[in-house]
């Protein structure tokens, strides 16, 4: 029976390493996940340097003002598309924000900007992060913020109120069935330790 | 089949057994810990029915009567989990391990202190899920894990000590599982009765096997989500903390890339043990064996692949909503050539309705009802409507009642007599069948319509026009809970006693385990059957 043995122990060695891939596997995903995401526009992750550069863990790390959007090739006047403000303040963070305009209509190819209002109702000073995202998902990719509150952390001294811009533009190529576009703002406490597992990459 | 007869065992060496309970906590034999599996199970079972007959108590009528919606929501989350974990995957396990030795003439699992960690692993993660119930009544934390059984970030983020003890027991019972499946490889890769070919081998141990894989292949990625979990809870990562550039949706596929094969983990030992009863009791051998085999190859690839199906509603892009919807489908033909098979064995046989063969049959009509529910659910138009409501929750009982549940009752009454030795009261049995089937049918079918006409799950409090179907529902789960007692009776009383079981129990029955006595020695195979 040793030589049963001998074949037993190859083959749990083979299936613990199996198991040892598919637990491997699942951290994987983490960082494959955020390509796809990226790719695709899912979840409304906009494509684009300075988001990017958020998205994979660098917060308030801004990739370089170099990474600013190609500017549009040609304005599409032959339609329009809406896009809606919004915004929300997580738990956790006793601000009030809101957009200064609440919807735009607009031509691709476009650079318009708003102005989102900010005003720490608190009386200490807080650092917020805002995280953007794009609905419907595939508009995301189309969705260029050429400047943004959201690329850096924004510190508010305790009752200070700022108006925070953004400059964007829907570009032409955003498929011809998108009318509608929301952009919403989560604004969290920032996070303050960068541990090695929030850098995904 | 063909295969030299077991010389019966002197019973001598079983003196140097300790006694009591150190015995069992140090049994290294299959049958004694299938046999413990199988206990295990149905206690357990048996704590999350009660669990769930005080939710439906509390879903009688509209109104919180009973207890408040916090309350509720441990319930809801712990009943499944301990119905999956505790109660089903154990029954299977101890299905495997009493069974498949016998079936293919192997002397034991091939890791048998092993197997003793495997089962010892499952009483303490089954304490770790339900303390926090205890805990919280002497006021340490807020009860136990509160968020539904999926866990879903970011509320588990937030959630109290009781998403804590889940995560470990989580943990606790994967090892177990994995440790069960490489077991169940092992075995069957290598402890073969000479001459038993991988296309010999009965189809119960080919189902286990697949599950075996599909466990190997999927609880390490539960694993790991609920490992970032943990430490999205206490250590300050932000895998699914937007804040820090996680993302929520993350936890969803992480938890349904282990969540939907664990649905094919759960079903296919008992789509394996299907054709040896339906073909026993039509006296007609298993029709397509190598079809059958075939497609749960295919299912069990198939499953890994489609896990997005279950959450349609959370924003994917279109083409990745038409691919897992026409993935999902594609697992409808393997089941439908399961489907063929069963009722091709069925076909112009000489069929008699003893009880396991009733629960054969209210297995295939009604885990018929979950599949082409399934298919429903797997629409993506239709999804948005059916998401999230009691249509889904009355599909999945469809699916893991009447096919996981009610496949596992099968077993014990088609296996009952070879272990215990004695023939279970038929009487009592078909009684238990009735009961059963209909108090289902009853509990069940109008959730298909509250579900349709917009009544959500997880939710402790209704809208006045859901009273009546929430009503019957009530009174069938109740009928259907207190039913299950016959269950344990009639084990109970198989075990004590009863009419001598023949070696043959069934007279049309054909495998390995019928040629050993029953109850078979403590140690059976030792010298190996030769399959011609």
């Amino acid at each position: 029976m040793s030589h049963v043995a001998i074949s037993h122990k190859k083959l749990i060695g083979k299936l613990l390493l199996a198991v040892a891939a598919a637990f491997a596997f699942g951290f994987a995903l983490v960082p494959l996940y955020d390509v796809l995401c990226t790719v695709t526009g899912f979840n409304g992750k906009t494509e684009g340097g300075p988001i990017n550069g958020f998205s994979r863990g660098g917060l308030g790390n801004e990739s370089g003002s170099g990474s600013v959007a190609a500017a549009p090739s040609r304005i599409d006047r032959s339609r329009t598309v809406t896009v809606e403000f919004t915004g929300t303040v997580m738990p956790g963070l006793p601000w009030d924000m809101r957009p200064l305009t609440f919807s735009k209509e607009l031509h691709p190819g476009e650079l318009h900007q708003v102005i989102y209002l900010v005003r720490n109702t608190s009386d200490r000073p807080i650092v917020g992060q805002a995280v953007p995202s794009v609905t419907p998902g595939q508009a995301a990719q189309h969705f260029d913020k050429i400047e943004c509150f959201c690329f850096t952390q924004q510190a508010l001294a305790p009752g200070e109120s700022r108006e925070m811009p953004l400059l964007f533009i829907v570009k032409p190529e955003i498929s011809s069935d998108i009318k509608h576009i929301t952009l919403s703002y989560a604004f969290f406490n920032a996070v303050k330790d960068k541990t090695a597992l929030n850098i995904r990459e | 089949m063909s295969q030299t007869t077991t010389a019966p065992h002197d019973t001598h060496h079983d003196t140097h057994y300790p006694g009591g309970i150190t015995r069992w906590l140090t049994t290294t034999n299959h049958k004694e810990i299938g046999s413990m599996y199988l206990i295990f199970a149905l206690i357990m079972f048996f704590v999350g029915g009660a669990m769930i007959l005080a939710v439906r108590a509390e879903l009688f009528q509209p109104g919180l009567q009973l207890m408040q919606p916090e309350f509720f929501n441990q319930l809801i989350g712990i009943h499944a989990l301990i119905m999956i974990f505790a109660a089903l995957m154990p029954a299977a396990t101890g299905f495997a391990n009493w069974q498949i030795p016998l079936m293919i003439g192997a002397p034991d699992m091939a890791l048998p202190r092993i197997n003793n960690l495997g089962f010892w692993l499952l009483p303490p993660a089954a304490i770790l899920l339900t303390l926090p119930f205890l805990l919280a009544v002497f006021g340490i934390g807020d009860g136990a894990l509160n968020t539904g059984w999926t866990m879903y970030a970011p509320l588990s983020v937030q959630g109290g000590i009781g998403v804590d003890f889940a995560i470990f027991s989580i943990h606790i019972l994967g090892i177990s599982s994995i440790l069960g499946s490489i077991n169940v490889i092992v075995t069957i890769f290598n402890l073969r009765a000479p001459g038993m070919t991988m296309m010999k081998l009965p189809i119960f141990a080919w189902g286990w096997l697949i599950t075996a894989f599909l466990l190997i292949a999927t609880i390490p990625v539960l694993a790991g989500a609920v490992t970032m979990l943990l430490t999205d809870r206490h250590f300050g990562t932000h895998f699914f903390n937007a804040a820090g550039g996680g993302d929520p949706i993350l936890f969803q596929h992480l938890f349904w890339f282990f969540g939907h094969p664990e649905v094919y983990i759960l079903l296919l030992p008992l789509w394996g043990l299907m054709p040896h009863v339906l073909a026993t009791f039509s006296r007609k051998p298993i029709y397509g064996y190598k079809a059958q085999v075939y497609s749960f190859i295919a299912i069990g690839l198939l499953s890994v692949v489609v896990w997005a199906h279950h959450f349609f509603t959370a924003g994917l892009p279109v083409g990745a909503l038409l691919y897992f919807m026409y993935s999902t489908m594609a697992i409808s033909l393997p089941l439908a050539v399961l489907f063929f098979c069963w009722i091709a064995t069925m076909w112009k046989g000489a069929m008699t309705f003893e009880t396991p063969m009733l629960f054969a049959q209210g297995f295939i009509i009604m885990f018929g009802v979950a599949g082409l529910t399934g298919l429903v659910l797997a629409d993506v138009a239709a999804d948005a409507q059916y998401h999230h409501s009691y249509f889904v929750i009355a599909h999945f009982h469809f699916a893991l009642f009447a096919g996981g549940i009610m496949g596992v009752m099968t077993g014990v009454y088609y296996w009952l007599p070879k272990w215990t030795g004695h023939m279970y009261d038929e009487k009592l049995g078909k009684l238990h069948f009735w009961l059963t089937v209909i108090s289902f049918n009853l509990t069940f079918m109008p959730q298909f319509f509250v579900g349709l006409a917009g009544m959500p799950r997880r939710i402790p409090d209704y809208a006045l026009q859901f009273t009546e179907f929430n009503a019957i529902s009530t009174v069938g789960s109740f009928i259907l809970g207190f039913s299950q007692l016959i269950f344990a009776w009639v084990i109970y009383k198989c075990i004590k006693g009863g009419e001598k079981a023949e070696g043959r129990v069934w007279e049309g029955a054909d495998g390995l385990e019928w040629e050993l006595s029953s109850p078979p020695p403590l140690h059976s195979w030792n010298t190996p059957p030769v399959v011609k």
